[in-house]
């Protein structure tokens, strides 16, 4: 029975990875369920806790078909059952969030039903659109085997700058576990498809980012990075020297990426107990089948976003991609590539899994150095290019542009118009964004081209909401013999107190001082109730602190521990020993209370019976947080000196110390010669005759 | 080596070194001032160069428009100001958030241990105003930091001003790889000791500040600005930080070459660069420059705002405009382009400054004195006191020969007691540690007995230890030890000497200048000190040739060289506050010199003290 239970919760965890998807697309969700419904009725349902809860739902609403979906990934048989400390406390912690994705789709739904009833209809009736055009290409009773969906998301932000993130999703419908040959590709990119079958990778996440994410001006970014590359992957539980595997897979991933993923080697690579669960379907939760390594050093530039680019369909020829011009891209105050593979169900009924290739850019455009300060955007002035075509290999292309602050107009203006208005529930607030169906023709307009403009109107572009978490990080103290890292996490939620996972990798040649660790919040001394700490091994492997602290309401919380820095060969130290040594940003993992969960305006307009009880399960969303990376100075020779250093002492050392030695340690005494052969036998003689010598 | 080994020649060698050892010191000690004021003589020393490759070859531009508006900020700044009667907080904040910075604030209080009468201020309360401007794809690493003190009166304001005019254009340019950080700080050091400790969370002289919170990471390098005139006729360089620390040479480098890139008088201690080295009066001026230069390093406080971040290896200046009576003028676009200028090169810095020199002397801005040429005429002086040491070690060592000469044997025991030396060298490091501790404690004594402010009551109480122990200490090795003997003082004096030597030679390792000066005036009193000369006029000498007294001319020097003589009265208060002065120093900042003065040179020249009155 307690097996069983552990299995629920590894299963509940493997889903808040989900929330982002079905948060994200929850739209693209019901309009797939509804094919998959109307379609896959052969379907035998299965005979397990999933089938009772879906007896308990009324079937004929998508969203609760949705949530069935889900439950019936978590009761999936699970295998080898793990009784893993860790594991235990990253469930007890995540399955919180099991479920927040249906509650934001009853929220959503509810939401559109009770306000915007004509808005939600319409959005409905467009979504038909793509999915009737769909059908000739791919008949109703047997789901599209490769499909391919793209999208923008642009969100005006409150700084007055723009947060463009485009997701571009490749589902690939392939068995490539089963030992069976895979040689035809589709929409999924070939190079990419060989490598993750010759691993036997299980899920990769790769990401690389070129500047650091403004939580505190920003918000939260759909999808968080950490500044330079950041790679974990899932291997399969069948792969037996994961190390090899690992090593290979860096190196030909550097090769497609063209980036410095080789320099990943047992010094930076780490396996978190807690930190990073597998996102997609699996009940894997290992962590010997988990590697995760960042480099905070590498710099992402154009050659990196090419090949990134060659993976998509349609490459940069038309669809979304067209708009990703480098020079455009990368005069901007962030950007952040990612690409992320992972196992997902193939339909509702979640009998057979397919692989999801999502590849993520986001992009945040500055106002400032725009030009002229003139407070206006359009997709023109942002990418240097206007959108005239979906690629014609997608089922679904959009362009979202967030109103939620701007329902009436008053804070900017939105040109040309859309009637199509779409709310999700994103990282726990409820969001309102205006939809463009590339797809539609209708969408281009006369000109054939669609470039939107954005005009802000109100020179205060209001007061953001302050995000829940943030994190923060700093050396302390000065001098090159010892120093403290500082990580702060912040709490801003009024009255809710929430456990956070803090990861903190540190690279060896920062000897760690683990007794002087200390978590402290509103100056009180914070127990962690889980602490795994791996210490570092000199030139082998790095150290590793995992923790799970509670963060009081409205509070800071600091955890400060103090290093010595190392003396490295002079072999070791990089080109430029003067710039600094990295040290890569901690990972600060947490069950969010949701902004919707927080309101407690009662006087707002809403359904009474929709608001007694404060509903704690849907109530938080999963969130992470990175740090900002480290700069930190090491004792560093002169290094054009040691030549000259080395003759000189060493001549002071064998001339000076040499005789000053002996001159202080000898005595010295005038020693008669000794007297020559003629002389001993004469006194040898004078001695026999008793005669006194001479 | 050999030389020493055989023991004739040896004898030779010791014979000559015991017989010339007076003349070669002499030689000595004249050949190190030689050599020092030489330093100053143009074709003895280097032209400056850029080291740094990454601010070296690269071009940069400046297009710094906007000098007229940030006149206005300026003026704007000084009715904020004047409004709310110190530090304009709000208006610093909602200005900075305006240009797109991320603004935040820093409060702090100290209470200085005694009124600071030079300033008017006891306890302080302040707040620092600064803002981040973020640079576009860079993870926070690395910062710059550009600093403005809001001083009090009228002073400073277009310093504010410039800054936050270059804070609008720098934020509307892609190429900043470091964040900048944009600092107004308020009551001068000790709201950058506050920052500075905030933004390292350290804690080393107590003061009590509000945590910081925002980083932009590790800062390169920091330029602090004080310009109180819209129009200006030179910018003058100040280098000498915290306890004589200097920042790496490409810094001045890089200065001097903006302001003859773009045309900007530059001077260096308030000093213009003259061609004519070859003349008298061009050789004088150098000398003055350096002189001025190594009284200011000696002195060990921050000269500016920048000096206290020298000690968290940041490399900073500060720049100072000013406006005499000169023609040729310089506008706030001219200053705000050079300073474009400079941090577009800051910004290229691939590694922290550490390619050019960190010691060094400057006899003007484009040409310097490295550690390799000014170290020569400290160890000429550091050697007489070897010299003298060897020479005793000889006279110790051959002194039982004497008595085999049957002159006087059988009174001399082998050696003096332990005691005898001990006991002097315990109570002249009881009467420093008196001399550092007692002048604070006893403030509030002084204050109740005496009709004196608590700043003088610290100065002369300072003065007056410093004077009692020239009374105290002499003489009591004879109530253990009876009558002291001729071997007793040979021994004290062997021990002052090399515990003078290691002193001095530590010290100017880290602070040339001090060590120096130090040398200059300890070292022929260290040298020539004996029981048998002439007791007054030896007591004499060596009240003259103390550390106080050296005090007291170099603050007449400094006075002359900046061409502001002064009275004697006037000297002798400026000699008072300068005390004072340095003990705030040490108190708020951390400078070490009044400890060691204390601590270590006054018991060593207390030894020297009782050598003279040795019986």
């Amino acid at each position: 029975m307690a097996a069983h239970k552990c299995n629920i919760f590894m299963l509940a965890f493997v889903l808040c990875g989900l929330t982002y998807v079905f948060v994200r697309a929850d739209i693209e969700y019901t309009n797939h369920v509804k094919d998959a419904e109307s379609g896959a009725v052969d379907i035998a349902p299965k005979t397990n806790i999933g089938a009772s809860l879906q007896s308990t739902k009324t079937e004929d609403q998508t969203q609760t078909a949705e949530e069935e979906r889900q439950w019936e990934a978590e009761t999936n048989p699970a295998d080898a059952p793990s009784d893993n400390k860790a594991d235990h406390v990253h469930d007890t912690m995540q399955n919180l969030d099991s479920r927040p994705a249906p509650y934001a789709k009853d929220q959503t739904q509810e939401a559109a039903e009770e306000e915007r009833q004509w808005e939600a209809t319409e959005v409905k009736e467009a979504d038909h659109g793509p999915d009737t055009m769909q059908t000739p290409d791919v008949p109703p009773p047997t789901p599209a085997k490769d499909q391919f969906q793209e999208e923008l998301v642009i969100r005006p932000l409150h700084s007055g700058d723009i947060y463009a993130s485009f997701q571009f999703r490749t589902m690939w419908d392939t068995d490539f576990l089963r030992g069976s040959k895979v040689s035809h590709y589709r929409l999924f990119p070939k190079s990419l498809g060989q490598v993750i079958s010759k691993f036997s990778v299980r899920e990769l996440h790769i990401s690389f980012t070129q500047g650091y994410w403004r939580t505190m001006q920003w918000g939260q970014p759909f999808l968080p990075s950490p500044p330079g590359a950041e790679l974990w992957v899932w291997f399969q539980d069948t792969v037996t020297d994961v190390d090899g595997a690992w090593k290979e897979l860096t190196n030909v991933l550097s090769g497609i990426f063209c980036a410095s993923l080789n320099f990943i080697d047992s010094t930076n690579t780490v396996q978190p107990s807690a930190s990073f669960k597998p996102l997609g379907l699996g009940n894997v939760t290992d962590q010997r089948f988990l590697r995760y390594a960042v480099l905070p050093r590498e710099i992402v530039c154009t050659e990196n976003l090419t090949p990134w680019k060659k993976l998509l369909p349609c490459g940069s020829k038309a669809g979304l991609a067209v708009l990703m011009k480098s020079e455009k891209l990368f005069h901007s105050s962030f950007h952040s590539q990612a690409l992320h593979f992972r196992p997902v169900c193939q339909d509702w009924k979640c009998k057979s899994t397919v692989w999801e290739l999502r590849q993520t850019l986001n992009v945040v455009f500055d106002l400032h150095t725009s030009g002229q300060g003139k407070r206006e955007w359009s997709l023109f002035k942002m990418f240097s290019r206007t959108l005239t075509e979906a690629c014609p290999l997608a089922s679904s292309s959009k362009v979202y542009v967030d109103v939620t602050d701007n329902p009436q107009g008053e804070l900017f203006e939105l040109s040309p118009t859309t009637p199509l208005l779409s709310q999700a529930v994103v990282l726990g607030d409820r969001r309102t964004y205006s939809v463009y169906d590339l797809t539609n023709q209708a969408t281009f307009g006369q000109t054939r081209s669609l470039n939107m403009l954005l005009r802000w109107r109100a020179a205060e572009s209001g007061d953001m909401l302050r995000p829940l978490l943030h994190g923060e990080r700093y050396v302390a103290g000065y001098g090159l013999q010892t120093g403290e890292i500082h990580t702060l996490m912040y709490n801003n939620h009024p009255y809710r107190a929430f456990p956070v996972l803090l990861l903190e990798t540190v690279p060896w040649y920062l000897r760690l001082y683990i007794h002087t660790l200390t978590v402290t919040s509103k100056g009180r001394d914070n127990k962690p109730s889980y602490i795994h700490y791996q210490p570092s091994k000199d030139r082998l492997r790095p150290h590793l602190l995992e923790m799970l602290v509670q963060l009081p309401p409205n509070s800071v919380t600091e955890v400060t521990v103090q290093f010595e820095r190392a003396l490295l060969k002079w072999t070791e130290y990089t080109p430029d020993p003067n710039h600094g040594f990295y040290v890569g940003s901690s990972v600060i993992s947490a069950l969010v209370p949701s902004v919707v969960a927080m309101d407690t305006n009662s006087t707002r307009e809403c359904p009474l019976f929709s608001s007694f009880f404060p509903c704690k399960e849907e109530s938080s969303y999963f969130m992470r947080v990175y740090t900002e990376p480290l700069l930190v100075n090491l004792p560093t020779p002169d290094f054009s000196m040691p030549y000259n250093v080395i003759c000189l002492t060493c001549t002071v050392v064998a001339v000076g110390y040499g005789s000053l030695y002996n001159l202080l340690t000898r005595t010295f005494q005038v020693e008669e010669p000794s007297p020559g052969l003629a002389k001993r036998l004469a006194n040898i003689i004078r001695r026999l005759r008793g005669v006194p010598l001479l | 080596m050999g030389l020493l080994s055989d023991p004739n020649r040896r004898r030779a060698l010791t014979k000559l070194l015991t017989r010339l050892n007076a003349p070669i010191c002499v030689m000595c000690y004249l050949a190190g001032v030689a050599w020092f004021m030489g330093l100053a003589f143009e074709p003895f020393t280097l032209r400056t160069y850029m080291s740094e490759n990454a601010m070296g070859s690269t071009m940069v531009e400046e297009r710094f428009p906007a000098g007229e508006r940030a006149l206005a900020t300026g003026r704007e700044f000084a009715a904020h100001k004047k409004k709310v009667g110190g530090m304009p907080v709000d208006w610093l904040v909602k200005t900075m958030q305006s240009r797109g910075l991320e603004v935040f604030t820093q409060s702090f209080t100290r209470k200085l241990p005694f009124p600071d009468e030079n300033k008017e201020r006891y306890m302080v309360r302040g707040t620092n105003v600064y803002g981040i401007l973020r640079a576009p794809r860079a993870p926070r690493t690395e910062a710059l930091v550009l600093s403005a003190p809001c001083s009090e009166g009228n002073n400073n304001n277009q310093a504010v001003g410039l800054l936050l005019g270059l804070a609008q254009y720098f934020r509307s340019q892609i190429h900043w790889a470091k964040d900048i950080i944009f600092l107004v700080n308020e009551h001068d050091l000790i709201g950058m000791q506050a920052w500075l400790e905030g933004y390292h969370h350290t804690n080393t002289t107590g003061g009590d500040w509000s945590p910081l919170q925002g980083r932009g990471g590790s800062i390169q390098a920091a330029l602090s600005l004080e310009l109180s005139s819209d129009v200006i006729t030179s910018l003058d360089l100040v280098l000498e930080g915290l306890n004589g620390q200097l920042p790496n040479l490409d810094l001045a480098n890089l200065f001097y070459a903006f302001c003859q890139k773009i045309g900007v008088l530059c001077t260096i201690q308030g000093k213009l660069q003259r061609n004519d080295w070859d003349t008298t009066s061009g050789y004088s001026h150098a000398a003055q420059t350096m002189m001025l230069m190594v009284l200011k390093q000696a002195s060990g406080r921050p000269w500016g705002d920048h000096g206290l971040f020298l000690r968290y290896h940041i490399e900073a200046a500060s720049i100072r405009g000013i406006n005499s009576f000169r023609q040729y003028k310089t506008d706030t676009t001219t200053i705000g382009r050079l300073l474009e200028g400079m941090y577009r090169k800051l910004n290229n810095l691939l590694e922290r400054l550490h390619q050019s020199y960190f010691f060094y002397l400057m006899p003007s801005l484009s040409r310097f004195v490295s550690i390799g040429y000014y170290m020569p005429a400290f160890g000429l002086l550091a050697v007489i006191l070897l010299l003298r040491a060897l020479d005793l070690w000889v006279q110790l060592g051959a002194s039982p020969p004497g008595t085999e000469d049957g002159v006087a044997g059988g009174v001399q025991p082998s050696s003096p007691g332990v005691l005898s030396i001990l006991t002097p060298v315990v109570i002249s490091h009881m009467t420093g540690v008196a001399l550092y501790t007692l002048p604070i404690l006893s403030q509030e004594m002084a204050v109740q007995h005496f009709p004196v402010s608590e700043t003088e009551a610290v100065v002369l109480t300072a003065i007056a230890i410093y004077t009692a122990g020239l009374a105290l200490p002499h003489n009591t090795h004879r109530l253990l030890q009876g009558e002291g003997t001729e071997e007793g003082w040979r021994v004290l004096k062997l021990v002052a000497l090399l515990y003078l030597a290691v002193l001095l030679g530590c010290t100017a390792l880290i602070n040339f200048s001090l060590g120096f000066i130090l040398a200059l005036s300890l070292v022929p009193i260290a040298a020539f000190i004996t029981p048998h000369t002439p007791k007054a006029l030896s007591a004499a000498i060596m009240v003259l040739l103390s550390p106080g007294c050296t005090l007291l001319y170099c603050v007449f020097l400094f006075q002359e060289l900046q061409e502001t003589p002064v009275s004697l009265q006037d000297g002798w208060m400026l000699f008072l506050s300068v005390i004072s002065q340095g003990i705030l120093d040490h108190a708020l900042y951390g400078s070490l010199v009044y400890p060691l003065l204390a601590l270590l040179i006054y018991p060593c020249w207390l030894l020297l003290w009782n050598i003279l009155f040795w019986k």
